[in-house]
């Protein structure tokens, strides 16, 4: 069924989307859509009024951080979910640090509200339009993004924990 | 004076709203979250919720810390149902390594789930209770909550955080005392349920107390990505259990309840009823157990799951094992992976991505409660003060979840 649905939405954002679909592949027993960020309140729109594919209920949201991606580094997965079909799927948008702006999908789902202000607060992604970006968990006059890598967990001065031992 | 000034006079009289701080430290919110609201006497005209009182980064530690680390971590999310939690992470790793668990584990994994959701739901609902004055229900039923616990004790050694289950399969298998534990919990719950359920399913006073209470309807529910017993209770029968299952849920007969209005009542009876399904389906796992080889209790996988200790003092190549897991050796595919289960409050999901090292290279939480509480101003507007606490208690709003 996975591989279908791999397919089946596949063609149908390609042939509404043409080159803003950046690939499709299958990890694990999601398929994952890599998108332009420009256009990704649109995709979900589209995905989210489609009769067949309807992908109505947004699991959840996630920001990512690869600092060796040199141009890419920051990125937001979002978890879409079809309630009567089932079906599952993720999309992907990747964009440079130095310009974290990402279209916000709260006029599609009131739920994303709060998870994109969670990841403002931790990564610094700005959702463009958002109703009330601002820090959710961490307090207000914290001045960085805590969860992206160039914060290290430990305090790198101490050496009595090898990291060849202890470390990632 | 004349008669237009005295018309622009009264006009100047400007209604003036109150201000009002429940929270962060309310008894009756039962955790630490505090909402701002605008009051017009006793009716809440807006409010705005802040939370984070009790965060602890635990998407941060995660990422340095071996993946058998992170499961204390998960106990302190919903910390009504931690095993519940640690049985969703230990899947997830599991399912990113790809480990096949034997039957018998799934179902003994069953139990424990099904056990974590009825205290779940015994806590949440008597607290509805609590809120709407009935304190009896709740001092009763929290006897049954302890008993729960004893069968936790005698399965990994804590009540509240309980680090239950290993990657692999369980830490230990259920003892002696365990199943006489578990048998005797089952005969002695239904009656002490029903008891509640008299005190409070058909009381008139109740009933006018919830009914109406902090409703929200299909719709907007769907729009917040609502799951669990609160989605269910406004019409939509949407149970990860039945929808994805996993540790083999789908060999299980049970029925998805669901409400109509979507108010503090039905999110009673949708648990309430939800308690009596996992009675059932702890009923099954015991008779499909019973078909099972004896005594397997994890599956065989030596990278991963730590050697019984006798041998880690006596056989080389045990200690081996033993060390390279302890100190996270062992290797780890890259990948990525989502894995939900439902937990006390909905979907709980794991994402995450490996690259390869001793921890994840990023794990996200999907948490219920942080999803659903941001609706909370919305379903309160317009609604009296102790109303809005009743809403608070019927959506089982966990601070531990919320903050992460």
């Amino acid at each position: 069924m996975d591989q279908s649905l791999l397919s089946t939405v596949g063609d149908k954002l390609k042939t509404q989307f043409g080159a803003g679909i950046i690939s499709s592949e299958m990890i694990a027993d999601y398929p994952v859509f890599i998108v332009n960020r420009d256009i990704i309140e649109q995709v979900v729109k589209f995905l989210y009024h489609d009769e067949t594919l309807a992908f109505q209920y947004l699991t959840t949201l996630a920001a990512l951080h690869y600092p060796d991606n040199k141009g890419h580094e920051l990125g937001v997965m979002y978890q879409l979910h079809n309630l009567q079909k089932n079906y599952r799927i993720r999309l992907k948008i990747f964009f440079s640090s130095n310009d974290p702006v990402v279209p916000t999908i709260t006029s599609v789902f009131s739920g994303a509200n709060w998870m994109e202000r969670q990841e403002f607060d931790f990564f610094g992604i700005i959702f463009s339009g958002h109703p009330n970006l601002k820090r959710i968990l961490n307090v207000d006059d914290m001045n960085y993004h805590p969860m992206r890598k160039e914060y290290p967990l430990e305090d790198g001065t101490r050496e009595d924990k090898d990291d060849r031992m202890f470390g990632r | 004076m004349s008669k237009d000034d005295k018309n622009t006079k009264s006009e100047l009289i400007e209604k003036e709203y109150s201000t009002l701080n429940l929270g962060p430290t309310h008894p009756a919110t039962h955790g630490i979250f505090q909402n701002v609201l605008k009051m017009d006497g006793e009716i809440i005209m807006d409010a705005e919720s802040t939370v984070g009182y009790i965060h602890r980064a635990f998407e941060k530690i995660a990422e340095r810390r071996p993946y058998y680390q992170i499961t204390p971590l998960t106990d302190r999310l919903n910390y009504c149902s931690s095993p519940i939690n640690n049985m969703g992470w230990h899947m997830t790793v599991e399912k990113l390594i790809g480990i096949e668990i034997p039957k018998r584990v799934q179902y003994l994994r069953v139990i424990i789930m099904e056990l974590a959701r009825i205290a779940d739901h015994v806590i949440c609902n008597s607290v509805i209770g609590v809120d709407t004055g009935a304190m009896t229900g709740f001092l009763y039923i929290f006897q049954m909550r302890e008993r729960i616990y004893e069968i936790y004790e005698e399965l990994c050694g804590a009540r509240l955080t309980t680090n239950i289950g290993r990657i692999g399969g369980l830490e230990r298998d259920f003892s002696e005392k365990a199943w006489t534990l578990l048998d005797k919990f089952l005969k002695d719950f239904p009656k002490e349920l029903k008891e509640f359920e008299n005190l409070l399913m058909r009381n008139r006073i109740f009933m006018d107390r919830t009914i109406g209470c902090g409703p929200i309807s299909a719709e907007r529910a769907l729009n917040y990505s609502f799951a669990g017993p609160n989605l269910r209770a406004a019409g939509v029968d949407y149970d990860v259990r039945v929808m994805n299952p996993y540790s083999s849920y789908e060999e299980f007969d049970f029925i998805i309840p669901v409400g109509t209005n979507g108010d503090t009542y039905d999110r009673f009876m949708v648990r309430e009823q939800e308690m009596w399904e996992s009675v059932s389906i702890i009923h099954q796992a015991i008779e499909k157990i019973k078909k099972e080889p004896k005594g397997i209790f994890h599956a065989d996988v030596p990278d991963f799951f730590l050697p019984p200790k006798e041998e880690v003092y006596n056989n080389m190549e045990a200690l081996i094992y033993h060390f390279k897991i302890v100190m996270g050796e062992t290797e780890i595919p890259k990948g990525e992976v989502y894995h939900a289960v439902e937990g006390g409050n909905g979907e709980l999901g794991y994402y995450l991505i490996s690259d390869g090292g001793r921890s994840p290279y990023r794990l996200h939480f999907r948490r219920p409660c942080f999803i659903y509480y941001q609706a909370y101003a919305e379903m309160i507007k317009g609604a009296y003060l102790s109303d809005a606490i009743l809403t608070m208690s019927s959506m089982n709003v966990i601070a531990g979840e919320l903050d992460a």
